[in-house]
């Protein structure tokens, strides 16, 4: 395609496109980049400048502040500790649900199809599902962050799709003339084979639970047991309710005022950066699950 | 492997009695033991988790009593259901609910197939993946975050965007305070979390059309927007089906954890929807059985309207989901 010679309005048409691609990623990005420039901008002059495109009076105050919060440090551990252990149940329960469903072989394939999809489109609701969690006794615990939510059906067919596709027949006859068992077969063998799909999950999976917040909302009463998210709520979401309603008293009042303000910047990056580090490494694991997923299973 | 296929080809349907049949399905199920036992921990999940809630949804017609239990709790019939549909504020919370459904469809369906196509026009292939992978970054940052972000951009005195509008002449505008804001903001700021991540769907779809398509267009004397409309369009149709029937299935989840975000005292009017209010009836007030009786009328209603679309879409020889 590259060597058919353009016509100008062939040109005209690139121009124009490129121009209005570039213009939508700015727009796109900007709330990120504004985010991490006011985070490192004395909070006194951010809003100074039109659009802030560069740091203004450059310090570093309100990453100090964050670092003296003691409830953001709690936030992290717990996030921290309901990451890990929920990816590490999500991966491999979903390894265990989507396996044996891309086997051609397996008896009553379409019923488990079914019985797992069909949650997808009807489920019990909040309460019903919050009266199964109280059942269980399993309230105020990390496990009711990370069990209920164990499989997403999602995720499930996007692996059984890789299984169904990525894994040749041949290998699993050859091994089971060999007499391999099916347990050993899905993990000296299948899984060695699955570590793009597996590091996928993972991305998937941990963003998740390291984004959310509702779960926690509804069903952690403890305040040290709180996930970053829920204090991050209280300081972005609660205080800037406050913020718009309460009205300047004394000077005292605005200089506080600012330096929260700076806090707020300076705890999105915070709770953010993992992933921002990791942003430009992962995106390609991400684009390779969407092709997966896109494979109609 | 042979022995495999043998039984494969005996499994064959016959007219030879009930009783072979079963010694056949006992045999299937022999073989797959070791699949069976794989699946099962899935399986249990999916039955407490997804299936034992079902269960709980009786009480929904009942007069749920913790002390009695979900079996125990006398019967009320349909009387949380009138309740809730008598309250003055039901049509509210309906025309709320389905407002901001359909228009963040209407802006979030067509909205990333615009942008993919802008992609896929893109010569340069690191410019493309470069842009691309810009774009969907608003997708990974959490929702607690893109609304305290959404704050910072719209706070009548430090915004950027009231920043903007006096900047040009006009007064500054307080968003939060003026209910007939909300859906707009939300909708929109959305749609800056959405556009990238599902464009990147569409670009997948698009990488799957066969080159030659394209050659064969071009040699015919088909213009840039002709290949556009002849050949990728068409290629992405059945994604384009799968999403939006999908998506018009989740018509009355509203990206609710979002809106109770955004929710306050002065937006509630236009900001109340049906499953911000089963919330704070059920979890807030502790109203279980009313709870779960606007909760189910939430899900089959939305079910309905999946059935109903998915049916449209398989009547029109598109795409459906079964």
């Amino acid at each position: 395609m590259d060597t058919i010679k353009q016509t100008p309005g062939e040109k005209a048409f690139e121009a124009v496109n490129l121009t209005l691609v570039l213009l939508i990623t700015i727009i796109l990005l900007y709330p990120l980049l504004f985010v991490i420039l006011a985070s490192v901008s004395d909070p006194r002059r951010i809003y100074d400048t039109f659009l802030l495109v560069w740091p203004q009076g450059f310090n570093l105050e309100s990453y100090k502040a964050i670092f003296e919060n003691g409830d953001i440090w709690i936030g992290y551990r717990n996030t921290i500790l309901y990451t890990t252990v929920g990816t590490a149940i999500n991966v491999f329960m979903t390894i265990l649900g989507a396996y044996p469903l891309s086997r051609r072989r397996f008896y009553g394939k379409n019923v488990f199809t079914f019985l797992f999809t069909f949650t997808m489109f009807f489920s019990g609701g909040l309460i019903p599902t919050y009266l199964v969690n109280q059942s269980l006794g399993i309230l105020n615990s990390i496990w009711v962050l990370v069990l209920p939510g164990a499989i997403s059906v999602f995720n499930l067919i996007i692996m059984r799709t890789y299984f169904q596709t990525q894994i040749p027949v041949e290998l699993e006859e050859s091994a089971f003339v060999d007499g391999c068992s099916d347990w050993r077969l899905l993990f000296k063998i299948v899984l060695p084979l699955s570590m793009p799909i597996i590091a996928v999950m993972i991305l998937f999976y941990g963003v998740g639970h390291w984004n959310s917040y509702f779960d926690s909302l509804i069903y952690m009463t403890d305040r040290d047991k709180f996930p970053l998210q829920l204090f991050l709520r209280e300081i972005l979401i609660k205080n800037s309710m406050q913020d718009m309603l309460g009205v300047a008293v004394d000077e005292q009042y605005s200089q506080r005022m600012m330096a929260r303000e700076g806090i707020k910047y300076s705890i999105v990056v915070a709770s953010s950066l993992p992933l921002l580090i990791l942003y430009p490494l992962l995106s390609k694991f991400f684009e390779k699950g969407i092709l997966v997923g896109a494979i109609k299973g | 492997m042979d022995a495999r296929m043998e039984i494969q080809t005996a499994r064959k349907p016959s007219a030879e009695g009930f009783s072979r049949r079963l010694a056949e399905i006992g045999k299937q199920l022999k073989r797959n033991i070791g699949l069976y036992l794989i699946i099962a921990p899935a399986f249990f999940y999916f039955v407490i988790w997804h299936f034992w809630p079902l269960y709980g949804i009786q009480i929904a017609f009942k007069d749920y009593m913790p002390a009695l239990g979900i079996t125990g709790s006398p019967w009320v019939g349909l009387e949380h259901f009138t309740r809730f549909f008598r309250t003055f504020f039901f049509w509210d919370i309906l025309r709320n609910t389905l407002g901001i459904s359909v228009y963040g469809l209407i802006v979030g369906i067509p909205a990333p197939i615009i942008l993919a196509l802008m992609f896929n026009e893109i010569r340069t292939k690191r410019l493309r993946s470069v842009v691309q992978t810009i774009s969907y970054a608003p997708h990974f940052i959490s929702v607690v975050v893109a609304v305290g972000i959404l704050f910072f951009f719209i706070s009548p005195t430090t915004g950027v965007i009231n920043g903007i509008i006096t900047r040009f002449g006009g007064s500054p505008i307080d968003f939060m305070a003026n209910p007939s804001h909300f859906w707009h903001l939300f909708v929109w700021s959305g749609l800056w979390q959405s556009i990238g991540w599902s464009s990147l769907i569409y670009t997948a779809a698009m990488a799957g059309i066969p080159p030659d398509q394209y050659e064969a267009a071009y040699i015919d004397g088909a213009s840039r927007f002709r290949r556009i409309w002849h050949v990728t369009l068409p290629g992405i149709m059945p994604t384009i089906m799968i999403l939006s029937i999908m998506s018009i299935g989740g018509v009355m989840n509203v990206g609710f954890e979002k809106v109770l975000l955004m929710q306050t005292d002065m937006n509630l009017a236009k900001s109340e929807v049906i499953s911000t209010y089963m919330y704070k009836s059920g979890i807030v007030e502790a109203q279980y059985s009313f709870s779960a009786a606007v909760g189910l009328f939430n899900n089959v209603v939305n079910f309905i309207l999946l059935i109903l679309f998915n049916a449209i879409a398989k009547r029109a020889g598109q795409t459906s989901l079964w």
